[in-house]
């Protein structure tokens, strides 16, 4: 698995959750439930996807790490690759 | 013969429009079975019929036309009844054209085929202007167009603006607050969810939900409707949650029976209703049965919220954010996760005392979490 699969996987991921916003657009560095307007139940779907794509259980307490783009996909790079 | 009627699906609707139908003339159908769709200003909803039967006669084609709640849409027979004598047609019978004898005559005159047009008159019958148009080879009349998003939010906004302002004229509301510490809750939901796979976790939402329904156990006063100058108090607890749409827009369905559902079942439910809201394809019966409101708006951070009650409701709970807060607790100074918890009731129906000891026992109900 690489990091590009990955970062497509969780900009699809995000494309699910946020129909209406283009997930090519937000800066890496972006407060991901600000400018998406994602709530915890949202988030909760967001990561339930991401089980799904790429088969990684992220616990609760690393919730708040992952505040942008950059955060989640150096998270699952690490985990994953 | 039961009526099947143009639902009210909250307390300012006054038209709806029926979109599509899921039986025919002749089926058999059941209690809590969808039998129709209809849109109004907040969305498309499955409508369900509430008793056993067959569907004698459909009275109205789905069309554009808004119609007023409590126009007869269908009649339906119970299953003891005698049917009606057959009308010499093997088939099930053909649904009845609502059609003016003017222009049912005319169309004879023209050589038009009434069932091959859109009505555009009273409850969607056939007018002659549309027999004359359909005889001048106009098109046909135009499939029912999809209601642009900014059309749908502004009828939304609308629908709820009519809401609030009857609400706020009619129903003196009363306010109550009080701080919930949420240190065990927390503390409880941490442990479950390190032990669940990611599908399993638990929302505070769920608890918090949960937590009401307990609470309306001891003061049921404020689970009911105020009906015909009284209060009517209601057994079963169907609580609405309020559901931020995705581009503005608030819709409250209701998650029915919450008191008889565990946790898991309400995760289900909860998940299941948030989905469907945000799809736009909720049921009516969610959003005409709910015998008391919570609204969250901890995510965004919003400390305190005072409600405006939904009428017929009688109450309604607003959550804010957990934030840190230092906390005395037997002389000694701590740190908690702290909750506020607002009540708005209706002073006709109950008063203060019965507020207080409703947010005494939603407070204690968290402080047990694993008791819910």
């Amino acid at each position: 698995m690489t990091e590009e699969q990955i970062r497509q996987a969780v900009l699809s991921g995000l494309a699910e959750i946020a129909p209406e916003a283009d997930p090519e657009e937000i800066g890496p560095r972006e407060n991901l439930r600000e400018e998406l307007d994602i709530d915890s139940y949202d988030f909760l779907n967001l990561l339930i996807g991401l089980n799904e794509k790429l088969g990684v259980e992220i616990p609760e307490e690393d919730y708040e790490k992952l505040v942008t783009l950059e955060n989640l996909v150096s998270y699952l790079v690490l985990r994953l690759v | 013969m039961g009526e099947f009627i143009m639902p009210s699906l909250g307390a300012d609707m006054k038209t709806g429009i029926l979109v599509a139908w899921r039986v025919g003339a002749g089926d058999h159908v059941r209690h809590g079975e969808i039998i129709a769709e209809v849109e109004t200003d907040k969305g498309l909803f499955e409508v369900e019929v509430f008793e056993d039967g067959v569907v004698e006669r459909i009275l109205v084609q789905p069309g554009p036309e808004k119609m007023p709640v409590g126009t007869v849409l269908a009649t339906i027979r119970a299953e003891a009844e005698v049917a009606e004598p057959p009308t010499g047609e093997a088939t099930p019978a053909k649904p009845r054209l609502k059609i003016s004898p003017a222009a049912r005559k005319r169309a004879a005159e023209c050589q038009v085929d009434p069932a091959t047009l859109q009505g555009s008159g009273q409850q969607g019958a056939i007018t002659l202007a549309d027999v004359e148009r359909a005889a001048e080879g106009e098109a046909p009349a135009e499939p029912l167009p999809q209601k642009a998003p900014d059309d749908f939010r502004a009828g939304m906004r609308r629908s709820i603006a009519a809401a609030m302002s009857r609400s706020n004229r009619e129903i003196p509301h009363y306010y109550l607050e009080t701080e919930i510490d949420m240190s065990r809750a927390l503390a409880w939901l941490k442990e479950e969810n390190a032990r669940r796979s990611i599908k399993e976790r638990l929302l505070p939402a769920v608890l918090l939900i949960k937590a009401v329904a307990k609470a309306l156990e001891r003061v049921p006063e404020l689970n009911g409707r105020w009906h015909e100058e009284r209060l009517q108090i209601k057994k079963e607890m169907h609580i609405a949650f309020a559901v931020a749409l995705r581009q503005g827009g608030l819709i409250t369905p209701a998650i029915h029976q919450v008191d008889r559902k565990s946790l898991d079942q309400l995760r289900d439910d909860l998940s299941d209703l948030i989905a469907r809201t945000r799809a736009g394809r909720l049921r009516a019966s969610e959003m005409t049965d709910a015998t008391i409101t919570v609204t969250s708006l901890g995510d965004l951070g919003v400390e305190t919220v005072y409600g405006v009650i939904y009428p017929p409701q009688v109450a309604i709970v607003g959550l804010g954010r957990i934030v840190e807060r230092p906390w005395a607790e037997r002389g000694l100074l701590g740190v908690r996760p702290i909750m506020r918890a607002t009540l708005a009731a209706d002073h006709r129906a109950t008063d203060g005392h019965h507020g207080a000891r409703f947010l005494e026992a939603l407070s204690r109900a968290l402080e047990e979490p694993e008791k819910l």
